[in-house]
């Protein structure tokens, strides 16, 4: 049984629509992602799944409760991290989590998560002196610190410098390896490959794709990915009409073109007849990065 | 009330050096300076046979509650739901208005603080009489914070902490001159001491300089409090925002 549902939401702020319709299902001990652009709807989403928002329609159930509805023993089984976290600015590191601590029946021991997140250096440095990477790993902590069933995390590792996202994803696996449900909201594509058992990409207030990493590459992008600059501006019409050619980006002049295993010499023979020449080409293997782009790339 | 957040509260608000001499240290502080002067201290009959500083002494205590409800504590408030403190608490099986509680009851055990230590020096260091109706002056003090620390939660509620902090200021000087700040009530015009009487300093300090001589303060006075204390809490329910 899963466990978050989420039916139908629907949410508008004012006239706009921000969620439409968005239904997904999350499986007990999964990481489950949720990544799209700045302003797709993920974090709104995410948002009514932990009751900080009401839906406009639609339903979601978290562990068999709404959210809305029901929601005090969701509090104490769902831990939260907000995109920007939110704390007194002369409350120490470890005053929070001890604080945080005392709101749960069976909290983790704070020295260990302390620990765990390498902040033990800074334990008694106050909040406000923290450095953001530091800020980041508190609040991660202050989501896990009361042992949830369901740790909702919203944009992880942003900026934490590359090594402290490194650490943070291999406890972010070790959590899920006590068993806990993970939701994570994320815009950065490696997290995502590298973490999710599944992912649902929002486009436009809307479930664009939902499947595992591998699955959502190889299926919109089975083959390659060419990225180039031509030396005047390509006919993308031309390109995209390619049988072998699944989806043109042009991002500041740079052209990222998907396609099967034939896009190659029939991109470069297009080019050719419109009387173009490739510059600086690179070929690969498609990624998530470059499904996410096709998914995304219109308008839904 | 979350007594991890009340102490959590209490650590957090001794860490605050503007916090500690505002709530605590400032009225005795003016008490002092007004004290040294000797023509003060001396009894003087257009004032009922009151020294000058014995009329002081209720309104540093009114003072101190003015700068508490009206300023630090709607700043604190504003600044915790900017800030998403609220917020973040709302994940959590603690409430928010378990927080505002705790910061409230902090700022009150402050004050009561502040006030004690006026008393206390009016009494040693210039010899001011200890209020002569006890009763009655704990009642109006806790008359006065209940009116006070509405209008003060009403501040919260409307704006961010920067306006708080303005308009705490804008309101705090019309208020704390009908208490007699500058002027002693007692020595006003007709006019403004009619008026002092219906704004809620101006009733509370004259309550309390009536209870401080050992009298039953005036029913108006009581009334004019009440009916603030009523407008203030029903006007900070309705108008508080948690987001």
């Amino acid at each position: 049984m899963a466990i978050i549902e989420v039916s139908n939401l629907t949410k508008r702020y004012g006239e706009r629509i921000v969620v439409e319709d968005v239904t997904f299902a999350v499986e007990p001990g999964e990481i489950f992602g949720v990544i799209g652009r700045n302003g797709a709807g993920k974090t709104t989403t995410v948002e009514c799944i932990s009751g900080l928002r009401t839906p406009d329609s639609g339903t979601i159930r978290v562990l068999g409760n709404d959210p809305q509805h029901d929601p005090a023993p969701l509090r104490r089984l769902v831990g939260v991290q907000l995109q920007e976290s939110a704390l007194q600015d002369k409350i120490t590191v470890r005053e929070a989590v001890d604080l945080f601590a005392s709101f749960y029946p069976d909290p983790a021991r704070p020295a260990q998560l302390i620990d765990e997140l390498g902040l033990a250096a800074s334990a008694k440095t106050q909040y406000a002196k923290l450095s953001g990477g530091q800020k980041q790993r508190l609040s991660i902590a202050l989501a896990l610190v009361g042992n949830p069933k369901i740790a909702i995390l919203d944009e992880l590792t942003t900026g934490l410098d590359p090594q402290a996202r490194r650490d943070t994803w291999q406890l972010i696996s070790q959590v899920r390896d006590r068993g806990v449900t993970i939701l994570l909201v994320t815009h950065f594509m490696d997290e995502a490959e590298r973490l999710c058992d599944r992912i649902a990409v929002i486009h436009g207030g809307r479930v664009a794709a939902l499947d595992t990493p591998a699955n959502l590459t190889a299926q919109v992008a089975a083959g390659q990915v060419l990225r180039f600059r031509t030396s005047s501006p390509a006919d993308l019409a031309a390109l995209r009409s390619l049988p072998s050619v699944t989806s043109v980006e042009d991002q500041d002049q740079e052209l990222t073109v998907a396609g099967t295993q034939e896009a190659l010499p029939q991109v470069i023979t297009e080019l050719s007849r419109q009387q173009l020449v490739p510059l600086n080409l690179r070929v690969d293997q498609a990624n998530l990065d470059d499904a996410f782009i096709v998914l995304t790339g219109e308008r839904a | 009330m979350n007594t991890h957040l009340l102490r959590s509260e209490f650590r957090l608000y001794f860490r605050d050096i503007a916090a500690i001499i505002f709530g605590l240290l400032l009225s005795p502080l003016i008490l002092i300076i007004l004290g040294a002067i000797p023509s003060f201290r001396e009894a003087k009959p257009e004032l009922g046979g009151q020294s000058v500083i014995a009329l002081y002494v209720p309104t540093m205590i009114i003072m101190a509650i003015a700068m508490v409800a009206i300023s630090t504590m709607p700043v604190q408030l504003a600044l915790y739901r900017e800030r998403g403190i609220l917020r973040r608490l709302s994940t959590t099986p603690v409430r928010p208005k378990d927080l505002l509680l705790a910061q409230a009851a902090v700022q009150f055990a402050v004050l009561l603080m502040g006030s004690l230590a006026v008393l206390l020096l009016g009494w040693v260091a210039f010899g001011v009489a200890l209020p002569g109706n006890p009763a009655a002056f704990a009642l109006i003090y806790i008359l006065c914070v209940a009116a006070m620390f509405g209008i003060g939660l009403m501040l919260a509620s409307v704006s961010g902490s920067k306006t708080a902090q303005g308009i705490g200021s804008a309101v705090f000087f019309p208020l704390m001159f009908f208490a007699g700040l500058w002027v002693p009530v007692k020595v006003m015009p007709e006019a403004l001491r009619t008026i002092s009487s219906f704004t809620p300093l101006g009733a509370g300090v004259q309550a309390l300089q009536d209870s401080a001589i050992g009298q039953w303060p005036q029913l108006l006075h009581i009334g004019v409090l009440l009916v603030w204390t009523a407008l203030a809490w029903i006007g900070a329910i309705r108008m508080f925002r948690w987001s």
